[in-house]
Order: structure tokens, then C-alpha cells, then sequence
């Protein structure tokens, strides 16, 4: 339903934004990510893009540039939608930075930290960037996809079975994949030709 | 104050009226013990609607002596835990059980409190009985109320007994995941 916005968009800064596509009802226009900001101003006064409603990384492993960070946008004004996307980061995940766009939206702040926590861009100039949901202790960026499925850190050291006089493993009638419908399937990183 | 394990003295008095029962000392703190489970609500996931659906008057788990919430752990003897702990929560859990008085039990309620359920990865403390003792687990997703008053009933038993072995199971009558897990041979039937 937002044909206009993408054409508003494309006019407006024409080669910032690199591809654009509509399926089912959804209107997307990836951006340059050095014109993140700018185009947030844009649609934030002109289009009247009043709510962030979410924002989420994306990690395709493999691809360059890595992570792809999402942005969906909905305006009560006008009744609009939008999802913006800027593909950031090397292989190593270097330079995965943007703007931040709490100066626009103030909603952004924690969705920024929280995409922080999870996928580990750094956005640049947020007032408070500290991780979201888990804990300073913890290390990496859990949904990144080289994070190792089965890593835990836990912050109390767990019982040994010495100590608990019973196996910690888990016993009937709790089976070893309990509650899963499937057995974890754990992920392996491509050969490299 | 002597065994306390001894059966009491019984002192005999005359007159038809009077009535006494003898029992042990132990026995009678048991049983007085398994009827008066303050309870401290550690509740955190979703679980928690079957919670309360237990402790409110449909299944009404004060027919059990097991209604009274405390919410500080001083005043507890069961500590519930109801719903998924994440290792953020870990050390909260710790603590609270630590600060809990003697004589204390441990319920786990669900299958993420018992063995961390399908959170099987970063997030989740698999099992709260990697960080704390516990008495008896309920398994379900979550457990239906007549499954945790069955879980209540067994705790009851294990305190009666002055159980103090580390856990109990709550068997679960599903043929089929049992013979999936190799625990029961199919019924050649
Ligand atoms: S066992 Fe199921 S219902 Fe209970 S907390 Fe875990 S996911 Fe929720």
C-alpha cells in the first residue's frame, strides 16, 4: 500500500537506495547505511513516520555485507507502513555501525540496544549503548550465527553431581530433548571452497 | 530433650472422658510440618496461570495446608518455582533459596523449572537443581492443576516420611513417550 513512500524515497535520494520490492503487502527499500540517518529525518517530518514499531538485526553468515539491520516503521498520521533495511559489517563483523535514530524517534533506544546486545552493531552516537537483556558478564552476541548453539555463561557456577549426591542429567520422565519436537539441530559452518 | 525419634511417653489418666494417642515425637512434627507449607512464589514464566489457577478456589490448594503465600523466603518453608529461570535470574534464585530457614523444600514447577524445557540454549538455566536442591518436580508445559496437587501430595509423603533424598519424580502415565525413551518395553499387544 506504500508504492508512494518508495517512490517518495527513491526520488528523494535515488541512488541511497539500492533495491526496493512490495510482496504481499509489504514495501521495502534497502539503504545506502551511510544515509540512515538522513533518511530517517525523511521520513520521520516529511512521510510522518510517527512509530518505530521494531527493529531487529539479521545475520546472514556468508553473504557480504553480514548483518542486515531492519527497521519497520508505521505512521498513525497517515496509515502508512514501511520496512527500511542497511546491510553493515565484514565477515568479521568490523565496521557494522550506523546512526542512531534516537535523536528521531526516542522509542529507538532501547530497540537499538537491544539489536546492540543481540547482533552486536554499534550504533553511533546513542546516548546510553549498554546491552538490553542479558547480562554485562556475558560475552558475544547471542544471535549472531557463529554464536555456538549449546554455549551457556552461566553466572552461578552450576552443582556438581558431588555436591547435588545425584546425576544432573536429565531423568525420566524428562527425555533428553524434552519439550522439543526435534532433537537441536546444531549448525555448521560451510566449507570454504 | 532426648531421641527425638522415641515414641513418647504416654501418661495414663483415669476418667472416660480423656482421650490419648501415643506417637513419635518426629512423626507428630511431620506431620504438623506437612500441613502448614508456607509457601514463597517464585513465579516467572507462564506457569504462573496454572499457579494460580491452583491456589484459587476451583483446585484450592489450602485443602492441603499449602495456601498461605509469604513473600518474604524467612517466613517460607517451600519455595516454588514456577516458570523458565534465565541464568540473568540464576543468582536471584540463589540467594532467595539461601535465605530461606531450615527446614526447607524445593518444587519445581513445570518442565522449564525442572529441566530447563525446549529453552535449550543461551538463555536458560537448564534445571533449577544445576543451582539448588530440590525436592520434587512436576513435569508438564505447563503442568495441569491435578498434576501439581498430585506433585503437592508426593511432597507431603516425602516430608511425612522425613525424606530428605534429593529428588522425586512425579511419574508421568504417557505409554507412549515412555517407550519412546526406552523406559517401558512396547505392549506387544
Ligand atoms: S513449562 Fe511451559 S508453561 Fe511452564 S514456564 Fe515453561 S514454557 Fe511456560
Amino acid at each position: 500500500m506504500s508504492q508512494a513512500v518508495l517512490d517518495a524515497l527513491k526520488a528523494r535520494f535515488g541512488d541511497a537506495i539500492l533495491e526496493t520490492h512490495s510482496d504481499f503487502g509489504d514495501d521495502t527499500a534497502v539503504v545506502a547505511p551511510e544515509k540512515w540517518k538522513e533518511i530517517g529525518e525523511f521520513l520521520r517530518k516529511d512521510l510522518e513516520f510517527d512509530l518505530p514499531v521494531d527493529l531487529c538485526g539479521v545475520d546472514y553468515l556468508g553473504r557480504l555485507p553480514r548483518m542486515e539491520v531492519v527497521m519497520h516503521l508505521y505512521s498513525i498520521a497517515r496509515r502508512h507502513r514501511i520496512r527500511i533495511k542497511a546491510r553493515v559489517g565484514d565477515a568479521d563483523m568490523n565496521q557494522a555501525e550506523l546512526d542512531s535514530l534516537t535523536s528521531i524517534w526516542p522509542g529507538m533506544n532501547w530497540l537499538e540496544r537491544e539489536v546492540y546486545d543481540m547482533s552486536g552493531v554499534v550504533f553511533r552516537g546513542h546516548p546510553d549503548l549498554r546491552r538490553l537483556l542479558m547480562y554485562p558478564e556475558f560475552e558475544g552476541h547471542p544471535l549472531r550465527k557463529d554464536y555456538p548453539a549449546n554455549k551457556t555463561q552461566p553466572l552461578v557456577p552450576y552443582r556438581t553431581e558431588e555436591e547435588a549426591g545425584i546425576t544432573l542429567e536429565k531423568q525420566p520422565p524428562f527425555g533428553p530433548d524434552e519439550g522439543m519436537s526435534f532433537p537441536r539441530q546444531v549448525w555448521q559452518r560451510p566449507e570454504e571452497n | 530433650m532426648g531421641d527425638l525419634s522415641a515414641p513418647t511417653r504416654t501418661v495414663a489418666l483415669d476418667g472416660n472422658e480423656a482421650g490419648f494417642a501415643t506417637t513419635k515425637f518426629e512423626a507428630l512434627l511431620n506431620w504438623a510440618r506437612k500441613y502448614s507449607l508456607f509457601q514463597y512464589p517464585f513465579v516467572t514464566a507462564c506457569c504462573g496461570m496454572e499457579f494460580m489457577s491452583v491456589a484459587s478456589p476451583r483446585f484450592d490448594v489450602a485443602r492441603f495446608g499449602a495456601e498461605a503465600p509469604r513473600f518474604s523466603p524467612r517466613q517460607a518453608d517451600l519455595l516454588w518455582v514456577v516458570g523458565t529461570i534465565s541464568q540473568r535470574q540464576a543468582p536471584v534464585l540463589r540467594r532467595i533459596h539461601s535465605q530461606m530457614a531450615d527446614p526447607k523444600w524445593v518444587l519445581a514447577f513445570g518442565t522449564c523449572a525442572s529441566s530447563g524445557g525446549f529453552y535449550d540454549n543461551y538463555t536458560t538455566v537448564p534445571g533449577i537443581d544445576k543451582i539448588i536442591p530440590c525436592d520434587v518436580y512436576i513435569p508438564g508445559c505447563p503442568p495441569r492443576p491435578e498434576a501439581v496437587l498430585d506433585g503437592l501430595l508426593l511432597l507431603q509423603d516425602k516430608i511425612a516420611r522425613g525424606d530428605r533424598t534429593p529428588r522425586i519424580l512425579k511419574p508421568r502415565e504417557d505409554p507412549l513417550t515412555l517407550v519412546q525413551l526406552g523406559h517401558k518395553k512396547k505392549d506387544p499387544s
